[in-house]
């Protein structure tokens, strides 16, 4: 029976509005749907994420928690109605502060912070915590939320900084050029817009970690069900059913044929109008299901006689990467000390607080799609792959990303709801559920490792010895990203003159591992950190100083055998951390002095990392193109996606800088495959370097085609005013009117385009040659408390020195730090994906609000001559040293290793308990 | 959704119950996570409606707590420091948002071993008042929760208040939550304690709970006898094996092992907190 309806009526940011609804329909969904206010963001319909945080009377509720029928007579307030004209005092501090990374949170913070400041103006650290715990941010790391909330009651005048002058741009902290939509709720995410007419589609998984399965009667299923339209299944696509990242090794389905391979694929699809698909209960599905053997340990997985994941996958390993360089073995064997160690860490879920959305529709003959992406071209050629179109008919238009770090790589929805739009010829739209996007995307790989480190008695690295089996899971996905970048970086930033360092990806029936911030280096890093500061205690040396004698310097040989020139900022970064170190080390002895025999002890740990930026030995060229309108705009195809990080602001002042333009006169034209040239994927830590570079390059070109017009020297200035270009030169001033010139192919009075794509070689059987041509570097350190009888941490603070090489926006560069360090502490401390049981916001734990420490950033700037104005890479080096230091500061404090991730209370007790009885 | 109800009396709403099968919504913060996307399909009586259920009352012989009031109206009421583990409890109820939403009762109705409320209203010697049309009974509430996800209710009742008897509400009470994180956790384990000191210093009264443990939250019968008549601080030296009544589960938020442990370390600081009048705890790892 269908719900009956009601005409529910309520006040919605001080206007009367009525829905004929269910009375137990979400009042989230009734805004959302019904009423158009699309900023309150849903991210988990269960009250476990805050996005859809509403006031009712003044009291922060969340909206999908809240029947239709309470909310009727009510005062509701969303984000849309904080704004009166202009933005509220929260709102602007929110945009001074950078509060705001990809935006799908931050609608739930100024909700919630607006009914705290409404009844206490000035309030604490603590309050402005207690007020927000219930709001998940997985970008900024909370700390600059924090900040804005506090500084928002201040008094506003005089503080909004002026737009940089010409030439100024980089280096200066500019507010990110898209945050305002990002802070009223106007930006439009992937499940925000609905075309009319569109179809909603269902998802049909599989429940089972390996299955055969065979369909029953979908055509009376679809019969039985008015306003069912119709089913998919493996039958109707017309391309290729196979999608992945990395073409030689694509072997995903779309829709499984015949055999699920994890709990959670998709096996089939039902298109339907919106109240049909609602009412579905997709058990009823006509779908029989024959479970097969499965293997979710990988070693189980390798062992002998183990059924193989894919027939043509002897071992069931996807592929390995060595590198290798002297000998390792000799070295250790001779060297005056050495320590070994192991490490397991756990399947890691991104936990976008977004989950997978879009929908998909015919323009003529061309589809189109927009959705949530990390990489639009990836995701035009995979779907268009599938659905055997030729690529230049999928165009792939990016949704505002509510946030990715990694999985947002991968196509999810984008076929799926391709296919119902070819097939169907009407518009398809879906938005993942918590669950759908948990149990189906990707994940980071869970590692086990071992390791072996030897010095001589000087503390000089003579060899270290590395090999991790890394779970991928069920398809390839980015398993070979994984394995060839590990072997890279296991000997971290560290001279390492004999090393051998293997990582196998081997399949599994666990969900498919992909790319998540750092591809595998986070993993390896914490076996190779925590390996220092055993090898340090056996010297006897300070933990700092045994890294700083083994720092890379100019001129050294990498592990790959790669000369490093200059711009290696490992040992300034620890030169920075050096009076941190100091200190931390003595506040932690003054106050284990002071707390005698009690439970709780300080701990102090560090680790370091480095990270090569842009894919490894591969090409990955980005294009910009940069063009001066007729109007006088300075419009800038940023085909480099925006999923918070803040590549909008960043390419733009690198061009504006470049081009000797003023950043005002930028217009950004984003990612749309119909529109923008390729800028590659948002991945790798590439687009500042890489989609900078080209951004330099084509701004550059700009300002010479410009100065060769106006016939001047590179010395002239370029100004902008209304129609007008005004090219100066010492005295001589010259005006160009731009509407009285042609326009160029691309549309433009001026434009340029230009590619860059990063010089390495490929490496050899190895692992020998140029596996990237920059590198960023960084270190932290974390002070924490042990509770010894709980086996509870408590962190204090995190200092944290990254060489970004130029520091282009440093206000973005510190949010990617924030941001980095709270993912960091989740996969130290809390954080683990178990299939079949943690796929919702509850059970699976990221940190809160609560759960991140002060956080003291120092950019150090060591130019690279590789990178546009000399910057470097930043986006996943900032996460690799958190987890190690963290483990590393544990044991500081108890004398134990936690050698499996997370270090739960239950773990950490577990592992005194271990020493105790050793003792 | 077959019918759906939001009577304005509770004689409708009992009628109803009477009648058919329903299932009661009242927050709402523990029915739609458990819907999800599914459909809903059974009949749905909203009580939100009944006003009467809301609001604590303080009666000769009880307290009163309506089974509409919410987390936040609880910790807004000013209550004998016996309430002070229910109101610490209060606030680490999911988050502000779920605190102003959801109902004190409904975390007992959801049944879950994790309730953040059924600790501290254990050591309150809480009673769950239950209507049906044919008269009213009162359940302890160690018999009215049963399993996970059980309760005592028949499928023609509601509760509609929880009862403190004034004989249990001496001495101060304190509360720790034991969570892998700071907010919007679901515990590995909860401890509550209620301690009234006798003339001479020594422990008069005592009661203690632990939650998040097992199925059941359960009362520390056996150990609240041992601490009778000490001294507070001879009283906290007991170790885990004096917890006799529990019997702790392994899940992936923690080994039983580590549970009974850590059981017995924050049953003492709740114990602690309620000797000093503390105010409630909260230890994230």
């Amino acid at each position: 029976m269908n719900a009956p309806l009601e005409t529910i009526g309520f006040t919605l940011n001080g206007t009367p509005v009525a829905a004929e609804v269910s009375p137990v329909a979400r009042l989230s969904a009734v805004l959302r749907d019904e009423l158009g206010a699309t900023g309150t963001k849903l991210g988990c319909d269960a009250g476990d994420c805050g996005a859809c945080t509403v006031l009712v009377d003044g009291a922060a509720v969340c909206a999908c928690l809240m029947p239709a029928a309470t909310a009727a007579g009510r005062r509701i307030t969303t984000v849309e109605g904080l704004a009166n004209g202009r933005l509220s005092a929260l709102q602007a501090s929110f945009l001074r502060h950078g509060a705001a990374q990809c935006g799908i949170c931050t609608p739930g913070f100024l909700v919630a912070a607006t009914a705290l400041l409404d009844r206490n103006p000035a309030p604490s650290e603590e309050e402005v915590r207690d007020a927000l715990g219930g709001v998940l941010c997985r970008c900024t790391g909370y700390r600059k939320i924090i900040a804005a909330v506090i500084d928002a009651g201040l008094p506003e005048t005089g503080r909004d900084s002026p737009p940089p002058e010409t030439g100024r741009a980089v280096g200066a902290a500019v507010m990110r050029l898209d945050g305002v939509a990002k802070v009223t709720g106007a930006d439009r995410f992937g499940a925000d817009e609905r075309p009319a007419g569109a179809l909603s589609v269902l998802v049909i998984r599989s429940p089972h970690w390996h299955a055969r399965f065979s369909f029953g009667d979908l055509d009376g299923f679809v019969a039985a069900r008015p306003g069912l339209a119709a089913v998919f299944t493996a039958a109707d696509i017309p391309g290729r059913n196979r999608f992945g990242v990395i073409g030689p090794f694509a072997d995903q389905p779309a829709l499984a044929e015949g055999t699920a391979r994890f709990r959670g694929e998709a096996v089939a699809l039902v298109a339907g109008e919106p109240a049909a698909i609602a009412a579905l209960d997709p058990t009823e599905f006509p779908v029989d299901w024959h479970a097969l053997p499965h293997v979710l340990d990988p070693a189980e997985a390798v062992a002998e006689g183990a059924g193989l994941v894919h027939e043509d996958r002897p071992g069931n390993i996807l592929t390995q990467g060595l590198v290798a360089r002297g000998d390792a073995e000799a070295a250790i064997a001779a060297a005056a000390v050495s320590v070994s160690g192991t490490i397991e860490t756990a399947y890691v879920e991104h936990a976008y607080i977004e989950p997978e959305a879009g929908y998909a529709l015919l323009d003529g003959d061309t589809l189109v799609v927009r959705a949530c992406t990390q990489a639009p071209y990836m995701d035009r050629d995979d779907t268009a792959a599938v659905l055997g179109l030729p690529p230049d008919k999928v165009r792939i238009v990016p949704a505002a990303t509510g946030g990715g770090f990694g999985s947002k790589l991968d196509v999810s929805l984008q076929p799926l709801i391709g296919l119902v739009a070819l097939k169907t010829g009407r518009p398809a739209v879906l938005a993942y559920t918590r669950t759908d996007s948990m149990a189906s995307t990707t994940k980071r790989h869970p590692a086990s490792m071992h390791a072996t480190l030897a010095a001589n008695a000087e503390g000089r690295i003579a060899g270290l010895a590395f090999a991790g089996d890394f779970n991928t899971g069920a398809y390839a996905s980015w398993g070979p990203t994984v394995a060839n970048r590990v072997p890279v970086h296991a000997c971290g930033p560290y001279l390492t003159p004999n090393y051998r360092a293997c990582a196998r990806a081997i399949h599994t029936n666990g969900p498919v591992a992909g790319a998540f911030r750092g591809f595998g280096v986070p993993q390896a890093t914490i076996m190779l950190e925590t390996l220092y500061d055993a090898l340090a205690a056996k010297l006897g040396l300070d933990r700092l100083e045994l890294r700083r004698r083994n720092a890379l310097a100019d001129g050294d040989r990498t592990a790959t055998g790669q000369v490093l020139a200059s711009g290696v900022g490992i040992r300034a970064c620890l030169a920075a951390l050096e009076p941190h170190w100091r200190r931390a080390l003595a506040d932690a002895e003054t106050a284990n002095a002071a707390a005698g025999d009690g439970p709780v002890r300080r701990g102090v740990g560090i680790a370091s990392c480095w990270y090569g930026c842009g894919n490894t030995s591969l090409p990955n060229p980005s294009t910009i193109r940069v063009g001066i309108s007729a109007a006088g705009r300075v419009v800038l195809h940023q085909g480099a996606v925006d999923i918070g990080q803040g590549s909008n602001t960043v390419i733009a002042q690198i061009c504006a800088d470049a081009a000797g333009l003023p950043l005002a006169a930028f217009s950004l034209v984003d990612g749309d495959t119909g529109k923008t040239p390729d800028a590659g994927k948002t991945s790798a830590s590439r687009q500042t370097y890489v989609s900078g570079k080209a951004a330099e390059k084509a701004g550059r070109a700009l300002r010479e085609k410009i100065l060769r017009y106006a016939n001047v020297s590179p010395q002239a200035r370029i100004e902008i005013e209304p129609g007008l270009l005004v090219v100066r030169e010492g005295e001589a001033r010259r005006q160009i009117a731009l509407d009285t010139l042609p326009l160029d192919a691309r549309g433009y009075v001026f434009s340029a385009e230009e590619s860059y794509d990063p010089p390495t070689t490929a490496l050899d059987e190895n692992g020998q040659g140029v596996p990237y041509a920059v590198y960023g570097y960084g270190a932290q350190i974390v002070e924490l408390a042990v509770d010894r009888s709980l086996g509870t941490v408590a962190l204090l603070k995190i200092t944290a020195a990254h060489d970004v090489g130029r520091a282009i926006n440093p206000q973005l560069a510190e949010g990617q730090i924030e941001g980095g360090i709270a993912q960091g502490i989740g996969m130290a401390l809390m954080e683990d994906y178990v299939p079949g049981r943690t796929e919702n916001l509850h059970d699976y734990l990221i940190p809160t609000i609560g759960d991140v420490p002060r956080i003291e950033t120092i950019l150090v700037e060591i130019a690279d001559p590789e990178g546009p104005f000399g910057a470097k890479g930043l986006g996943e080096h900032v996460l690799i040293p958190t987890a190690p230091a963290i483990l590393n500061a544990i044991r500081d404090a108890t004398g134990v290793l936690v050698d499996r991730l997370p270090a739960t209370p239950s773990r950490v007790l577990a592992a005194i308990h271990a020493a105790e009885a050793e003792r | 959704m077959a019918n759906y109800a939001r009577p304005q009396t509770l004689e409708e709403a009992l009628d109803l119950l009477a009648k058919g099968r329903w299932r009661v919504l009242a927050g709402g913060t523990d029915f739609y996570p458990g819907q999800g996307a599914r459909p809903i399909r059974e009949n749905i009586l909203d009580i939100n409606r009944l006003d009467d259920l809301r609001g604590i009352a303080r009666t000769d012989d009880a307290y009163v707590v309506g089974a509409r009031t919410t987390w936040s109206e609880l910790i807004a009421h000013d209550l004998p420091p016996c309430f002070d583990a229910l109101k610490a409890a209060a606030r680490e109820v999911g988050s502000v948002q779920i605190q102003n939403a959801a109902t004190v009762a409904g975390n007992l109705c959801n049944a879950s071993p994790a309730a953040d409320g059924a600790p501290p209203l254990l050591v309150l010697d809480a009673s769950v008042e239950i209507a049906a049309r044919a008269g009213r009974r009162r359940v302890p509430l160690d018999a009215f929760v049963r399993g996970n996800r059980e309760t005592a209710l028949a499928p023609d009742e509601m509760v509609v208040a929880l009862v403190v008897p004034r004989a249990a509400t001496a001495g101060s009470s304190g509360f720790v939550k034991l969570g892998a994180r700071r907010y919007l956790v679901i515990s590995i384990a909860m401890a509550a304690a209620r301690v009234a000191l006798a003339e001479d210093g020594t422990i008069g009264e005592i009661a203690l709970a632990l939650g998040a443990c097992s199925p059941v939250a359960r009362r520390m019968t056996t150990l609240e006898g041992a601490l009778r008549g000490r001294r507070p601080d001879a009283a906290l030296a007991f170790g885990p094996d004096q917890l006799v009544e529990l019997s702790p589960i392994d899940d992936v938020r923690a080994s039983a092992a580590y549970r009974r442990e850590a059981a017995a370390e924050i049953l003492r600081r709740a114990i602690r907190q309620s000797c000093n009048d503390g105010a409630g705890g909260e230890i994230a790892a």
